[in-house]
Parts: C-alpha cells; sequence; structure tokens
C-alpha cells in the first residue's frame, strides 16, 4: 500500500444531479467542478471524507462514509471499545 | 454601537467589537499553547458588531473564542450580527465533523435568539467549514433562513461581501508551514509530561544517551514532523514517519561503536539495533497521531494506516524494548 489516501469511500451518482452546485461550494479540496448544468468528479482523489458534499446535496447523489480522518481518535475508540469521538467532551 | 435596546426585552443582543483587546491576544496565546483547551469559549448567542440595521448580514460561527476573535476582527467597518452556536468550546471545523456545529443548533439558535424579528431578510452567512455539520436546505425548510456558505477564511470575508461570490482560492483549505508551526506547542504540551518522566527514569536506568534518545524521538515525532510533513518522501504518514525515526535512530546506533569500541561485536550491534527498532516505530506512531492535525487526511486512508502499520510499529518497538532490558542485566 503505497498510498492509503489513493482512494476513498466517495461516491457520485451523477445522473441524480439537479445542478445546485452545493457540492462545489462546501468542498474545501476541489473534488467537484461545474461542467454545464451538472457537477462533475474532477478530483476524488483529493477527497478527505468531510462529508459536507453528501450533507448539502437535497437529492442525494453523493455519498461518502465521512468521519474525523484522526488516527488517535481511532485508536481510542478500538482500545476503548466505543464510538469514535475527536477533540473536546461528548 | 447600536441602539440595542429598541427591541422587546426578551430578545437578548450581546455587544462585540471588531478590535481584539490585549486580553484576547493573551487567551489566543494560551489557547495555542493548549492551557485549558476546552476552556476557550464564549457564551453561545446573538451578537452585534458595529452599528447593524435590520438588513444587516448575519454570520453564524462557533462559540470558541478563536474562531469568534477570527470572525469579529475580519469585520472592521463592516455592520452585522454574529450568531454564536454552542459548540462546546470546539472550533468550526471540528465541531461541524463532530455534529454540535449542526443543523438541530443552528435552528434551534435562530429561534431561541428570535432572529425573525431583529433582521427582515432571511439569510445566514455560514463559514464554509461548517458545512459538514449542516444541511443548508434543512435549516432552509425549518427557519425560513437560507443557508450561504461564505470563504474558509474569515479575512476573506470583507472582499466575499462585495460579490457574495466565492472565488476558487477561498473555497480551499490550505496546509501552510504557518498553519503547521502553531500546532506544535499543543502537539508537545500533549506529551511532554509523561515524556520527561519516561527520559529522568531511563536516565537513571540506561544513562544519559538512553534518556536522549527518548526527547531526540518525541522531538522529532512532534516539532520536525509537522514541519518536514511536505517534503518528507513516500505519501503515507507512517512510512514518513519511519524514515525520519530512522534518520534520527542512525547517530544513536553509530555513536554505540564509537562509546564502546571495546566491547563485543554482537553486544555492539544490539545496542545499536534497539535505537533502530525503538525511535523509528516511536516516530512513525506519533506521525500516524498527527493525521488529526491536518486538513487533508481521509477517514478510511487513516483506517488503512493503522491496519497497515500499527502491527509493524509494535513488531519493532516490542523487540527493541526488550533488547534493551535485556541490556540491562548483561552489562
Amino acid at each position: 500500500m503505497l498510498n492509503a489516501y489513493e482512494v476513498n469511500t466517495l461516491v457520485y451518482t451523477p445522473e441524480l444531479c439537479n445542478g445546485c452546485a452545493m457540492c462545489v461550494a462546501v468542498c474545501p479540496h476541489a473534488v467537484f467542478a461545474m461542467q454545464g448544468r451538472k457537477a462533475q468528479l474532477v478530483k476524488p482523489q483529493a477527497c478527505m471524507e468531510c462529508g459536507a458534499c453528501q450533507v448539502n446535496c437535497i437529492v442525494g447523489a453523493i455519498a461518502v462514509e465521512s468521519g474525523v480522518g484522526c488516527a488517535t481518535a481511532m485508536i481510542i475508540s478500538a482500545l476503548k471499545g466505543q464510538r469514535e469521538v475527536s477533540c473536546g467532551s461528548s | 454601537m447600536s441602539d440595542l435596546t429598541s427591541f422587546s426585552p426578551d430578545i437578548q443582543i450581546l455587544p462585540a467589537t471588531p478590535r481584539l483587546a490585549l486580553a484576547d491576544h493573551w487567551d489566543h496565546f494560551l489557547a495555542r499553547i493548549g492551557f485549558k483547551r476546552s476552556a476557550h469559549r464564549l457564551e453561545p448567542g446573538l451578537y452585534a458588531v458595529g452599528n447593524p440595521s435590520p438588513a444587516s448580514p448575519v454570520f453564524v460561527t462557533a462559540n470558541y473564542t478563536l474562531s469568534f476573535d477570527a470572525l469579529r476582527s475580519s469585520l472592521e467597518g463592516i455592520d452585522g450580527y454574529i450568531l454564536v452556536l454552542d459548540t462546546q468550546g470546539i472550533n468550526v471545523w471540528c465541531a461541524a465533523g463532530k455534529g454540535t456545529f449542526g443543523t438541530d443548533e443552528i435552528v434551534s439558535r435562530v429561534l431561541s435568539s428570535r432572529l425573525k424579528d431583529v433582521v427582515t431578510h432571511r439569510k445566514l452567512i455560514l463559514p464554509q467549514l461548517g458545512a459538514p455539520g449542516v444541511a443548508a436546505y434543512q435549516v432552509k425548510q425549518r427557519t425560513g433562513f437560507s443557508v450561504e456558505y461564505g470563504p474558509v477564511r474569515a479575512s476573506d470575508l470583507p472582499s466575499y461581501l462585495q460579490t457574495h461570490k466565492a472565488t476558487p482560492e477561498m473555497r480551499r483549505v490550505n496546509y501552510t508551514l504557518g498553519d503547521r508551526l502553531v500546532l506544535i506547542p499543543v502537539e508537545l504540551n500533549n506529551i511532554i509530561l509523561p515524556t520527561l518522566v519516561v527520559a529522568v527514569i531511563l536516565y537513571f536506568i540506561g544513562g544519559l544517551v538512553s534518556s536522549l534518545a527518548v526527547l531526540a524521538t518525541v522531538l522529532a515525532g512532534t516539532v520536525l514532523f509537522p514541519i518536514l510533513l511536505p517534503w518528507l518522501p513516500t505519501h503515507n504518514f507512517s512510512t514518513k514517519g519511519f524514515l525520519l525515526g530512522g534518520l534520527v535512530a542512525l547517530p544513536f546506533a553509530i555513536s554505540v561503536f564509537l562509546r564502546h569500541p571495546d566491547w563485543l561485536w554482537w553486544r555492539q550491534a544490539g545496542q545499536a539495533l534497539q535505537f533502530l527498532l525503538t525511535i523509528p516505530a516511536a516516530t512513525a506512531f506519533l506521525a500516524l497521531n498527527f493525521t488529526g492535525s491536518t486538513t487533508f487526511t481521509s477517514r478510511s486512508g487513516v483506517r488503512r494506516e493503522i491496519f497497515a502499520y500499527i502491527p509493524v510499529m509494535a513488531w519493532m518497538f516490542g523487540p527493541g524494548i526488550l533488547l534493551a532490558i535485556i541490556f540491562i542485566f548483561v552489562r
């Protein structure tokens, strides 16, 4: 495994896109871009699975297993058998 | 300051100024060194900056002082309202990831602040990084307020407000050397106490060199790693850490042969090996844990790293420590 970040869980169904461009606005890594009246995946490998596009896609064209990419949170949750939490209480 | 008393008495609007005071800078300093990390918060609710009218824009932010202060200090000369959500003292992006900067909190805060009676328009300007926690269309359905995602950085707000269109640059998250440098004090603060304890104990058991090896490892993992991140070869954090740790281990390994030329070869090699096993493994572990402080690592990628490299780290660190213990008894 040369690059653990080359693939991710982002799945986009362009047939469902209504062209609202919300995904283009919320993505911090320019994964989506508008091409004509539909959004297109232009840099899928840059996705960090923050989930912003999925949450804001009103037609449900985007699916991603979102979460915080934090090893500390994942290791602690594995050791304690708890749900993953990031910094701060609760 | 606007005449806040003109609203009905059950509408509470708190005053805010774009100018940061000395006390604010002191608070930022304490937050940056990790002092009482969850105590840098302010009262959630509606604030007024400048002299806002019912047509003035409403900005939404977290009740973390660094977030709130970044916003208000960018609003010099701009009249507006700030709706501060209760994110429990966590910044916008992390709180959005947790869902505390979220749809429900916005809806309840819009209702409890009676924002509809304060402004005549129906628009909220959110920081773009709040988006992972907020379904804009649901906020619209439930409150009548439409959500507009502004730029990532509050400092871009003045130019954003001229057109209400963000440039691609305003939409992108960066991770500059400066962004990484400010994280180092908190990274150090998280680990410095156990490090010093271990270093002191090892000084008495293994001597000065063992003690220095611990300090060098922790400094490599928490200070050098964030600085060198983009320039360290390979993509994975663990392998970057192994390489950096290997570089740090080398002088310690070589020093065994220089300090003890009279020893038998197996004893020299064993002592050198203990540094070559433990230091890269521990540095790689610290490097992997830095993923949570970056702006680009995905959860599935970090998961793949954990499964692939934690066993390697354990199989290096365990035998390395075992070697060290053996050499305590066979000196």
